[in-house]
């Protein structure tokens, strides 16, 4: 085992990735040389060749079309969106394309990519360095979603992410880049090399698609969530006096539904926490699946708690923020309740 | 017959890297005053070579020679070279206060100071700049208050944004700027409908839109060049062309077309290359465009060819991709030195003026954010409120918003 930050964890899934392939090429904005804004690809195009590991042109619809070319070819391309932020001009090549090729063409093409790209705030970003649009993606048959909250589980899932045989949107809360940030922004985070989900196999391994984790194991209510809200969650439960049992989702789609019933219906209540925008979030849809999965275990209704309908700010960062003291609130509302 | 070769993939890589010697000898220069100056009414396609050369006027000797030169009074000059200083001891003061904690971002403009202030002098009250964050000199030389610029970078009590933006990313629709957007060239193509919409009024305002080198790659600028060729818009379209996209050189943008102005040529819009560190071609060069569009001869293409003598924002160290001495072998100089050699030239100037200029520049930008700190710096004074947070997202919040609003306390 090794210690890893997220970053060195996801470089590894690339590295490891394109040592075992030589069909994984990864590519775009500032990745070649530099080895991306983030660093996420440092080192790979000195490894592997520029025609591996590549800068692109400042062209995300470009990016991500000619990473669909390349699996439909046969490559695996492996492609960064500088932040999530950009995705959008690339979004119809995902939509409309990406997510579409297999069904369309009867099996004949398919897409097994893997769109990456740093998401979520608390760096002071601002509206388009901070955004979560997990659920843009959700919302499109065709597309599996991955969020991962710690360096163990960005290696798995990544390495995992570029075997399947689909286009996969991996999305990097890139707040957890460094350290497992609870939602303290006025404490100092603890670097991952102090955190037990900072150790990392060295070689290959996966995290399977689909299956959540408990991150927190507790009976008194369930809270359903994934990425940075992960570690605010679980310092809420610990701050709030409510045993909470926290699940890390992981992957939004496919879902996990089994580990999602099997807590709630032990736990009888659910808060369902996200950073991005409450309404049509992702956490919209949780809510209907545990009304329509567990609805007679249910001693609550089923409370979430999201960032608030606006863009996000700048200066109110931390009022936007979704923070431990308002989950700790929805939790002691839930168990009241 | 044999069997053919196996095909290779192209990946453009620039001529040196950080441990190499700098070097610019595959820029092609032309000398100053030795490009020709076309009537404004030219036919597109009996200039296209002016995509492929490099307008200028100042001299090694610090004259301006040749047709381009001419445009500006000695009083004009003067102004022009204080508004370049002004902009540079504004980012000297602006970054520094962000390494204090001031302020989270910044991004500055050192080498493309005349890119901005030469254009912004070309254009009338009323017309519209869209424009990226690396234009402040719009603001600067169009008299927009440096406290108003400073309050929106310390995100304060008074920040005419309200907290909302990014540090530097400001909005000025009085001063003709339009609000910027983080996401790359969406503005090239506005800046083409907002002209599109002072023909449709039958308005005699234009418009300017900016984009960088990179940024060229988007297909928002394609949007921008087929829209503006087709309805022939007022506009004139500006590349800068400062040779890196944060570590990503402009050969990775500009791929197999020898320059960036050239890309007009292909919709039929004259296509200009301008010596972006010379405040007179930019000056001349902006004039000639914005003529043509003011006279219903349509679009212009323009590509400054500058220099980031800088790293590309606070969040960046240009040490790991380029060499550090790259920018002292940056052939075409500094923009503030060849400005002031000239009008010293012209007797319009001296080197006591000079150093008494930037003493007066750094005095009035240091009282300026004196003021503006007394409204607060990003972690401590007066700061927007969270109530600002929720206004504004439509023009009457709507009853979910409210509730959220509300739910929040405040
Ligand atoms: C749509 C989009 N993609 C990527 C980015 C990230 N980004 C910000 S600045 C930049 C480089 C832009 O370079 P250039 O256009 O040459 O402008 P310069 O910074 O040199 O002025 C990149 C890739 C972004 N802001 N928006
Ligand atoms: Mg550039």
């Amino acid at each position: 085992m090794a210690r890893m930050t997220m970053i060195e964890a996801i470089r590894s899934a690339m590295d490891v990735s394109m040592g075992r392939d030589e069909k994984v090429v990864v590519f775009g904005e500032d990745v070649g040389y530099f080895g991306g804004v983030f660093r996420c690809t440092q080192g790979l195009q000195q490894k592997y060749g520029v025609t591996r590991c590549f800068d692109a042109p400042i062209n995300e619809a470009g990016i991500v079309g000619t990473a669909i070319g390349m699996a439909a070819y046969g490559l695996r391309p492996c492609v960064e969106i500088q932040f999530a932020d950009y995705v959008y001009p690339a979004y119809d090549q995902i939509v409309s394309e990406a997510a579409r090729i297999r069904y369309r063409s009867n099996g004949q093409f398919t897409c097994p990519i893997v769109v990456r790209m740093p998401t979520g705030g608390g760096i002071f970003g601002g509206q388009t360095h901070s955004q979560s649009p997990e659920a843009l993606f959700t919302h499109v048959s065709g597309l599996k979603t991955v969020v991962p909250s710690n360096p163990h589980d960005a290696k798995g899932l990544l390495i995992a992410a570029i075997e399947d045989p689909d286009p996969v949107i991996f999305l990097e809360p890139k707040r957890l880049y460094n350290g497992p940030f609870d939602g303290h922004h006025d404490r100092p985070v603890t670097p991952w090399s102090k955190h037990p989900l900072g150790e990392v196999p060295e070689g290959h391994f996966t995290v399977p698609l689909g299956e959540a984790v408990v991150r927190r194991p507790g009976s008194a209510v369930t809270v359903l969530t994934y990425g940075t809200m992960v570690h605010v969650a679980e310092a809420a439960a610990g701050e709030s006096g409510v045993d909470a049992e926290v699940i890390d989702l992981r992957t939004l789609l496919p879902y996990d539904l089994e580990a999602i019933t099997a807590s709630v219906r032990k736990t009888r209540r659910c808060v369902v926490v996200h950073e991005a925008t409450l309404t049509s979030g992702y956490g919209a849809e949780l809510v209907s699946l545990v009304q329509e999965e567990c609805f007679w275990h249910l001693e609550a209704p089923v409370a979430r708690v999201a960032g608030y309908d606006t863009p996000y700010p700048h200066a109110q960062e931390w009022d936007y923020f979704p923070g431990p003291k308002r989950v700790a609130e929805a939790l002691i509302a839930t168990m009241e309740a | 017959m044999s069997a053919p070769e196996p095909l290779r993939l192209h990946v453009p890589e620039p001529e040196v890297r950080p441990g190499d010697e700098p070097d610019f000898s595959h820029v092609q220069i032309p000398r100053a005053g030795s490009v020709p100056r076309p009537p404004v009414d030219v036919d597109p396609r009996e200039i296209r070579d002016l995509a492929y050369s490099i307008i200028r006027v100042l001299n090694r000797q610090g004259e301006a020679v040749g047709p381009w030169a001419g445009t500006l009074s000695e009083d004009e000059l003067r102004d022009g070279l204080r508004h370049m200083m002004t902009l540079r001891a504004f980012d000297a003061r602006m970054q520094n206060a962000q390494r204090q904690g001031k302020t989270s971002f910044y991004m500055q403009h050192m080498g493309e100071e005349a890119v901005s202030c030469a254009f912004r002098r070309a254009l009338e009250p009323g017309d519209m700049n869209f424009p990226t964050y690396r234009q402040a000199g719009l603001l600067i030389a169009g008299g927009y208050p440096m406290v108003e610029m400073m309050n929106q970078i310390f995100s304060n009590e008074a920040d005419p944004l309200k907290g909302r933006q990014l540090p530097i990313m400001y909005s000025s629709k009085e001063h003709g700027f339009f609000s910027i957007s983080g996401n790359l060239a969406t503005q090239f193509i506005q800046a083409v409908g907002w002209a599109m919409a002072s023909a449709i009024s039958r308005d005699t305002r234009i418009a300017a839109g900016w984009i960088g080198d990179g940024s060229t790659a988007e297909s928002d600028f394609h949007a921008a060049l087929v829209f503006a060729s087709t309805y022939r818009a007022p506009v004139v379209l500006n590349i800068v062309n400062n040779q890196w996209a944060i570590s990503t050189f402009q050969g990775i943008a500009r791929g197999g077309s020898g320059t960036f102005a050239a890309r007009g040529l292909g919709f039929g819009i004259p296509a200009l290359r301008v010596d972006g560190n010379d405040y007179l071609a930019v000056h001349a060069v902006a004039k000639w465009a914005v003529e043509r569009a003011r006279r219903n001869l349509g679009p212009t293409l323009i590509e400054h060819v500058t220099y980031r003598v800088g790293a590309h924002s606070t969040s960046d160290d240009p040490s790991a991709y380029r060499p550090k001495t790259e920018s002292d072998a940056w052939p075409l100089g500094d923009p503030v030195i060849r400005l002031k050699k000239h009008l010293i030239k012209i007797g319009a100037w001296s080197d006591e003026r000079h150093t008494q200029a930037e003493a007066e520049i750094m005095d009035e930008v240091v009282a300026a954010q004196r003021e503006a700190e007394k409204h607060g710096t990003l972690h401590s004074g007066g700061k927007p409120s969270t109530r600002d947070m929720f206004e504004g997202v439509f023009a009457t919040m709507p009853p979910h918003l409210r509730r959220q609003r509300q739910k929040a306390g405040v």
